[in-house]
């Protein structure tokens, strides 16, 4: 298997540009991220941070500090309410579970939305087996959770509502307010979860203003390194660990803490937040760019999500007659990075959850491609993918030649 | 809903990039059609026929699908061309997936759903001939079967999914 990895990557062959643009699923770290990094490998706060030595109390210090940095843009001000995992997948799974556990005596009912990603979805699925039950509210035909089903769903029994603030392969931006105040006006008890692994760097939250308990942070997402992520958790609320362990600094996860990870993580966070506006801007110019020359220049092709509160970086689209994975690889030949929700890149015959829900038939979710844009992306970049993007498809299409009339 | 890795075989990236033998052809004996679009897998197989010795003389196809979809449909094609309806009806998925070089495991069913194409093209031949040869099995063989699964499960998940939708 490794030697025909290894056949593919030389018969790909090397392309003269290259605009990666599948975020979604994992990214590059900046030059700027990785440099912080590097000297807690080897040079400094290497130790343990819960041991009673110089290079432990450097580590101390260290992730007390990165928590500080991390938790402050979504108005954080406790260091002790950021809780580091691996990941945004382990900061999920920690919040449905770990809530879960700490109050099933109150009720045995979860809502969440049909379109949360799959680290939600699936613990969710595991918890049914543990005797709860699991509510998923509907959403429109551009991933907006309906209000009304919502009101439906949440009851006394309700002991955790999670939803993410902007949908990660759709890009749907939810009326979160109108959310939280939906479900906490019918249980005030409910704990509330919001995941914003998708929106943290794009789109503003705080805590204070919409006083969640819990909320997932991504690191990889803004661009930091993998294999870090965080779970906020409100001062006073007492969820359960999920792993058992040794446990140091992170009361809720335990293992020795990966300081350079966490470390990047805040780095990526200060440059996300570092001129905000104007990054966000930007990225808004070049995701609108992107849209209007697929939809204004391909024929047969749909905006998966809406045009307005859509996530800066998110572009979804669906190229019918012309298979996903296929065009994955026939990009990919160009230089060109993207994934795709076709059944193809997975290992069941069903496409993409999200792209079900909001009402895609299964050939239109076969054919479409999730692309996402940083603040190092250029115009010039776009503009290439606009140039081979026709090409590609154009391709494919050939393949698909005259079926279905 | 989980992803695989694909490290596909060198072969297929290239057969993806240049497929031999593609295209509708106008002046086919007989062609089929196995999956549909909401299996993101469908192949279409057209054979022109030598009638008077049984021979498959050209043999083409359209794709809709992933990379190996195309490889396999292409090699297969390639594979089949000269041969006697009889002996192209035993090229077995496994035939075809060994000579694209391997495939994935969650991608056998392309190389079955290829075979599944042609085998249908020439059970269609008879039927419209009116005559069944000794070597034509009655029951549907396991790529034939495999096939129809394949459609009907796509068929019976999108209905499924497209429920809560049509309600509205």
């Amino acid at each position: 298997m490794v030697e025909s990895v290894r056949e593919l990557i030389k018969a790909h062959a090397d392309v003269r540009k290259e605009v990666y643009l599948d975020i979604e699923n994992s990214a590059p770290v900046p030059e700027e991220v990785v440099n912080e990094m590097l000297p807690y490998f080897n040079k400094k706060a290497y130790g343990n941070p819960t041991l009673t030595h110089k290079l432990g109390w450097e580590a101390y210090e260290t992730i007390i500090l990165s928590a500080k940095k991390v938790g402050e843009h979504i108005g954080v001000e406790s260091p002790e309410e950021i809780n580091f995992t691996p990941g945004e997948t382990e900061a999920n799974n920690l919040a449905i579970l770990g809530t879960c556990m700490s109050r099933r005596n109150n009720g045995r009912k979860v809502v969440i939305s049909e379109i949360e990603p799959l680290s939600i979805i699936n613990v969710c699925k595991m918890l049914e087996n543990y005797g709860f039950k699991v509510e998923k509210v509907q959403v429109d035909k551009e991933g907006f959770i309906k209000i009304e089903k919502l009101k439906e769903k949440v009851d006394k029994n309700t002991v955790l509502a999670s939803f993410s603030l902007v949908n990660n392969e759709i890009g749907t931006v939810q009326p979160i307010k109108e959310v939280f105040e939906t479900v906490k006006d019918i249980n005030s008890n409910t704990i509330f979860h919001i995941d914003l692994s998708d929106s943290y760097g794009r789109i503003s939250f705080d805590v204070k203003k919409i006083p969640v308990e819990l909320a997932t942070l991504s690191s990889y997402k803004i661009l930091g390194p993998r294999g870090v992520g965080a779970l906020y958790v409100k001062e006073g609320l007492k969820i359960e660990r999920i792993l058992e362990g040794q446990i140091g600094t992170q009361k809720l996860w335990p293992g020795i803490e990966n300081t350079p990870a966490i470390v990047g993580f805040a780095k990526a966070s200060e440059l996300a937040f570092e001129n905000f506006e104007d990054n966000v801007n930007n990225m808004r110019k070049l995701r609108d760019r992107l849209i209007e020359g697929i939809l204004n220049n391909i024929e047969e092709t749909i905006l998966n999500g809406p045009r307005e509160n859509r996530s800066p970086d998110n572009v979804n689209i669906s190229f019918l007659k012309c298979e996903g994975e296929s065009l994955t690889i026939e990009l990919s030949l160009k230089g060109v990075y993207v994934s795709s929700g076709s059944a193809c890149t997975r290992r069941v015959l069903q496409p993409s959850h999200v792209l079900t829900a909001i009402g895609r038939k299964y050939e239109e979710a076969h054919g479409s491609i999730l692309m996402k844009v940083t603040r190092y992306h250029s115009m010039e970049d776009i503009e290439y993918v606009l140039k081979v993007l026709p090409e590609a498809v154009n391709r494919l299409r050939t393949i698909y030649g005259s079926m279905g009339g | 809903m989980s992803r695989s890795p694909l490290p596909y075989n060198p072969k297929i990236l290239e057969l993806f990039r240049n497929p031999k033998n593609l295209g509708r052809m106008d002046d086919a004996t007989v062609s089929a059609v196995a999956g549909n679009p909401s299996c993101g897998d469908m192949i279409t197989f057209y054979l022109k026929i030598d009638e008077e010795k049984e021979v498959i003389v050209k043999a083409s196809f359209e794709s809709y699908g992933c990379a190996a979809n195309i490889a396999t449909s292409s090699i297969l094609t390639e594979m089949v061309t000269g041969k006697s309806l009889e002996e192209a009806w035993q090229t077995s998925w496994k035939t075809v997936a060994k000579e694209v070089g391997g495939l994935p495991n969650v991608k056998f069913h392309c190389g079955i759903l290829a075979v599944g194409a042609l085998r249908r093209a020439i059970r269609q031949y008879y039927r419209i001939k009116g005559k069944k040869p000794e070597w034509l099995p009655e029951e549907q063989t396991f790529e034939e079967k495999q096939a129809l699964e394949e459609e009907e499960l796509a068929e019976m998940l999108s209905k499924r999914v497209s429920l809560p939708e049509s309600e509205e």
